[in-house]
């Protein structure tokens, strides 16, 4: 009782310069400094500051859209820490992956990258089926349903570029038996229909060295220049785009009225 | 005994009986209509979204792991590291559908008896995020990051020999989450199940919100109240996409032929490649004049099969089985319901004229590429 008046470390803490200057707001304890813990945040306040209660049930949310969003920060953290260690070549490729495991100290980021990115697809999936049994792409979700289900085909192609990275078989087989499809593309892919009308008198526009697989792979089968183009659109080009579509994801969010819930 | 039971499920699973068995049960799982409703209800299948379905769906599902790891084929596929996702996926996505079906069959109730669903709240009654929020979040991936940290120690990630485009591994399988894409690629050509219908699939997914206008159900978990959504839904993801996969996964082995899960991988297996074209049945083996030589006319029969199915048979529904649902969505929604809806349904169809006729192509230009 007689320590009543005497403050507590995180609140002496909390009055500091040091993290007021950081945080804003002293350690949350009232209502409007609750509040003010998410306003002030550049991270916290991707949240509303109050939401329905129904919002903060794990049986209506089953934060799995949250979950998808924290793997992607993880895929990132361990990308970057195996790209100190990976070179995106035929020759040093298969053996740094090796040396990954067994040469680097807690060597389980390759564990921890590829476990998580199959993680990823299965909370991507559960996001979109939760989203779907509570008819939350109703009105007015439905551009942001749309945008979801883009950033669900990348992080497919994000998983699928990655496969190749390892270049053992499971890889380049994996990658053959999916690249394949790309030349039965219609018009642009050199087996697929239409593509020989694609043409001056008897030149073919489209064939095996012209067309979208070539493009993809860099070449007539998956090699050297496939390993490298897998590479930059596993690390950067991809990425990229997925970053953009969370940005308008999470912002059309807040902006169709936060959660979905009952009216 | 054992063996018995191995056997069946061996015969059970093969994709033409296994297939038919979830399509035809598949309407009494979930209702669409209130004659399948009534079905579901008088044998008691409503009963697999309660608390023992649930306790019976997932004994059932272990069970089958169980005796699968102690099988020396199926253990092979099932311990493969890399088909562990599949595992989780057939676990959580049992688990979803169980808990959203069980959820939504409360808020039916519910709702018949004009109360609001369990997920409503005052409006004004509203929690801060900090702490009810934030807490809940940081819980949260720290779970997840502990299962993923022992999941990562306990399980090193695959690696095979180094790449050798010399030699195919047999059979050579796509990354799990396109299995259903390559299992496909047994009923239609790559242009059509590797480019077509992936592009319909997204474009179809991204379209869901803008053809079905049904208003209800909209935050919460419901079943009645937008039945036929769910069902058109549930069958595309469960039974041509997720079990697909697992068909891929489990029941596909050296050249994409079909295993049982207790089956024995025999690279030599004889399966007759007997298929023939529509064109084939019909000049060859019907009229008997032999095929002509011109390609229109060689596969007009297909064209008007096609253009019939995909063109003509939208106008007759919406002139009479649908024509209220036609006046109450207008034609432009109409139109692209019907395009995604009769090319989801054509996967079914094809394969089934695969497995009764062994019907290869029903157009078969292979001189343009053309081939359906």
């Amino acid at each position: 009782m007689e320590n009543k008046n005497k403050k507590s470390f995180l609140e002496r803490m909390g009055e500091s310069q040091v993290w007021k200057s950081i945080i804003r707001s002293g350690v949350p304890r009232s209502r409007r400094q609750r509040m003010q813990a998410i306003l002030g945040s550049v991270f916290l306040h991707l949240h509303p500051a109050r939401i329905p209660k129904h919002a903060v049930k794990i049986g209506y949310t089953w934060c799995m859209g949250g979950l998808s969003f924290f793997l992607f920060i993880v895929l990132t953290i361990t990308g970057i820490l195996l790209m100190f260690y990976y070179r995106p070549t035929v020759e040093y490729a298969y053996t740094d992956i090796i040396d990954m495991t067994e040469q680097v100290p807690l060597g389980i980021m390759r564990e921890l990258h590829r476990w998580g990115a199959h993680a990823m697809v299965l909370t991507v999936w559960l996001h979109m089926l939760r989203v779907f049994m509570t008819g939350s792409y109703k009105p007015p979700r439905e551009f942001n349903w749309g945008v979801g289900v883009l950033l669900m085909t990348l992080t497919l192609f994000l998983s699928f570029t990655g496969y190749l990275l390892p270049w053992d078989q499971l890889a380049i087989w994996a990658i053959t038996v999916g690249t394949n499809m790309a030349r039965a593309h219609p018009f642009i892919g050199h087996e697929g229909p239409g593509a020989s009308l694609l043409a001056i008198g008897d030149i073919n526009l489209v064939h095996a060295g012209s067309d979208v697989r070539f493009a993809l792979l860099g070449g007539r089968f998956v090699g050297e220049a496939s390993l490298l183009r897998f590479y930059v659109l596993h690390c950067i080009g991809v990425p990229f785009i997925v970053m953009i579509l969370m940005a308008v994801h999470f912002w059309r969010i807040r902006k169709d009225g936060g959660i979905s819930g009952p009216l | 005994m054992l063996q018995t039971f191995k056997d069946i499920i061996d015969i059970l699973s093969a994709p033409t009986v296994s297939f038919t068995l979830l399509t035809i049960a598949f309407p009494f799982v979930f209702p669409p209509t209130d004659w399948f409703e009534k079905i579901h209800r008088k044998f008691g299948i409503c009963r697999l979204w309660t608390k023992p379905g649930f306790y019976g769906g997932m004994i059932a599902i272990t069970f089958f792991f169980v005796v699968g790891y102690f099988d020396p084929n199926f253990n092979i596929t099932l311990t493969k590291a890399d088909n562990f996702p599949i595992i989780l996926m057939i676990y959580s996505m049992f688990i979803a559908i169980w808990w959203s079906m069980y959820q939504a069959y409360q808020n039916d109730d519910r709702l018949e008896n004009g109360l609001k669903p369990m997920e409503y709240n005052d409006p004004d009654d509203k929690v801060l995020v900090w702490p009810d929020l934030v807490y809940i979040e940081f819980i949260a991936l720290i779970l997840f990051m502990v299962f993923l940290i022992v999941w990562s120690i306990l399980v090193a990630a695959p690696l095979e020999e180094p790449a050798n485009p010399a030699a195919t591994p047999n059979p050579s399988k796509a990354p799990w989450y396109f299995l259903g894409l390559q299992e496909m690629l047994v009923y239609f050509d790559p242009w059509i199940a590797g480019i077509i219908f992936p592009i319909f699939i997204i474009i179809g997914m991204m379209a869901i919100p803008y053809m079905d206008i049904n208003k209800k159900g909209d935050g919460y978990y419901s079943f009645k109240e937008r039945r036929i959504g769910m069902f058109i839904f549930m069958y595309g993801w469960v039974v041509l996409w997720l079990f697909l996969i697992v068909i891929g996964t489990f029941f596909r082995g050296p050249n994409w032929n079909f295993f049982g899960p207790f089956e024995y991988w025999d690279a030599h297996k004889v399966v007759p490649l007997n298929n023939v074209n529509l064109s084939e049945y019909i000049w060859v083996k019907m009229l008997g004049t032999g095929m002509p030589t011109n390609i229109l006319l060689r596969e007009i029969i297909g064209f008007i099969v096609l253009i019939g199915y995909m063109g003509i048979l939208p106008i007759i529904l919406a002139k009479s089985w649908l024509k209220n649902y036609f006046q109450e969505i207008g034609p432009v929604r109409y139109t692209f319901l019907m395009l995604f809806g009769l090319s989801m349904l054509s996967l079914p169809i094809k394969m089934y004229m695969r497995w009764l006729f062994n019907l290869k192509y029903i157009i078969a230009i292979p001189e343009w590429f053309f081939n359906i």
